[in-house]
């Protein structure tokens, strides 16, 4: 369990990093906190010729509040957003959704846009950016950036629409509304293991967003107005995931949580007053 | 900066205080360097993917698992192991409760453990049971069931907590009837 060979670099400036991506290719991988990619290097799942070390950019950390999104550069670890203050008020789905990120050892170097990057179907920040509507921000050569939103951006089990000559440079959260309430909840083996669903539901006025993580290949939102009978419109969604039998559960069982949690969420987050004081977990 | 692969690089870091160097292929895993080159054998090394956490070391301050990340990463980086617990001959407070509270039995895990405690008494000074056994979820030991550790680590915070701040309202009440 020991990688195979690759060199190793470690650009100063995003320019640079870009440069090498675009002159190697797909033979480079960019690694930042290396939580999800040192694990795949291991086990020798990918062989790249060249790393990347983007963690000496000193440009890509930052946390900012733009107005109406969190901004968070590719620098940041899961910790770092996690402390930062104020972040319940922000961003109240991060503050409650974060804590189930892998372990506070793997939080404390793993960063934000690499699990974004490493798009697991049931990482929990690719859940929370797609049930904010959150967009990614890609910079490749020549200073070319451009932004996709979530659902663009994720297109897969661990398959987005970045090119291999594109880094992550940003992610950006929208900043939660005062007439907004949010809930998280995941289940899964133990805590800190992969879920076997996670979900995520906001609830604005007469509009419900539900968004399942760990069943479909990417996660899914989708919106249920008051018209809509709640018993139905979940057991529609759950099966329309597709869900599929693993060693962890069942397909049947994950429909099964999709319908029921899914449903007690919806009801634990109408009933909630101060997002704010949300109990975690 | 470029390293080469196949080749051994110069990398210098403060391990327990000490300035201490070696050399690293760019692959070579920190918890290998740690152990082969510098010779501090204290750290396990159990899964290398980053499940089990006995490989746990304090990168900068914070608990990380060495063998997610690479020795030339640790370039100038402030490490601490299991080593720098101890004083001497004497075990430091974490390492005596673990002791008493029978929270090792073959002792694989006990170094990381060690060491995410460590870090983790230092940001929550008086942590809830729950909180110790999140903390602990980052680590698998397959001896203990957990419950010696929990101990040791809550007596540990509590002692530590009086040492600082006297004792509790409640316990100053308790201790007047």
């Amino acid at each position: 369990m020991k990688p195979a060979t690759f060199d190793y670099t470690r650009p100063g400036t995003r320019r640079e990093a870009c440069d090498l991506l675009h002159e190697f290719g797909d033979d480079a991988r960019l690694i930042a906190g290396g939580q999800s990619l040192m694990a795949v290097l291991n086990m020798r799942f990918a062989q790249p010729g060249l790393l990347i070390d983007i963690a000496g950019i000193q440009d890509l950390h930052y946390i900012e509040d733009r107005g109406d999104y969190l901004a968070v550069g590719a620098g940041i670890t899961q910790a770092e957003l996690l402390e930062h203050p104020g972040l319940a008020e922000k961003v109240p789905l991060l503050a409650q959704a974060m804590p189930w990120i892998g372990h506070a050892q793997t939080r404390n170097r793993g960063t934000v846009c690499g699990s974004i990057a490493h798009a697991d179907p049931s990482a929990e920040l690719p859940l929370c950016l797609t049930a904010l509507g959150g967009e990614v921000v890609l910079e490749a050569r020549k200073g070319k950036t451009r932004k996709l939103p979530a659902h663009e951006f994720f297109q897969g089990i661990l398959t987005t629409a970045k090119r291999t000559d594109e880094l992550i440079t940003e992610v950006r959260f929208p900043l939660g509304q005062g007439n907004e309430r949010y809930r998280f909840r995941e289940v899964s083996m133990r805590h800190g293991d992969f879920a076997i669903v996670a979900l995520a539901v906001r609830i604005c006025g007469d509009r419900t967003d539900l968004t399942v993580g760990g069943v479909a290949d990417r996660p899914v939102r989708r919106s249920m107005t008051g018209n809509d009978a709640r018993a139905s419109w979940l057991n529609h969604f759950a099966w329309s995931l597709n869900a599929q039998d693993d060693a962890h559960a069942s397909a049947v069982y994950r429909r099964h949580l999709v319908r029921e949690l899914g449903s007690r969420l919806i009801d634990e987050c109408s009933a909630q007053k101060d997002d704010t004081h949300a109990p975690q977990g | 900066m470029h390293l080469k692969a196949d080749t051994r690089h110069r990398v210098t870091v403060t391990l327990n205080g000490r300035e201490r160097a070696g050399y690293a292929e760019p692959r070579t895993l920190l918890s290998d360097f740690l152990r082969h080159e510098l010779g501090a054998t204290g750290t396990r090394v159990g899964c290398e993917h980053g499940v089990c956490g006995a490989c746990t070391v304090l990168v900068d301050g914070r608990a990380s698992r060495s063998c997610l990340m690479l020795a030339v990463q640790a370039q100038g980086r402030d490490l601490q192991t299991v080593e720098s617990l101890a004083r001497e001959e004497t075990l430091n407070d974490l390492q005596q409760a673990f002791r008493k509270h029978h929270a090792l039995q073959c002792g694989f895990c006990t170094a990381g453990i060690l060491i995410s405690s460590t870090e983790f008494l230092t940001r929550v000074s008086r942590p809830t049971e729950t909180q110790v056994r999140d903390m602990l979820s980052g680590h698998l030991c397959r001896c203990t069931g957990y419950t010696g550790i929990v101990n040791a680590i809550l007596e540990v915070a509590e002692t530590r907590d009086h040492e600082v701040s006297g004792p509790t309202d409640k316990e100053q009440e308790n201790n007047n009837v």
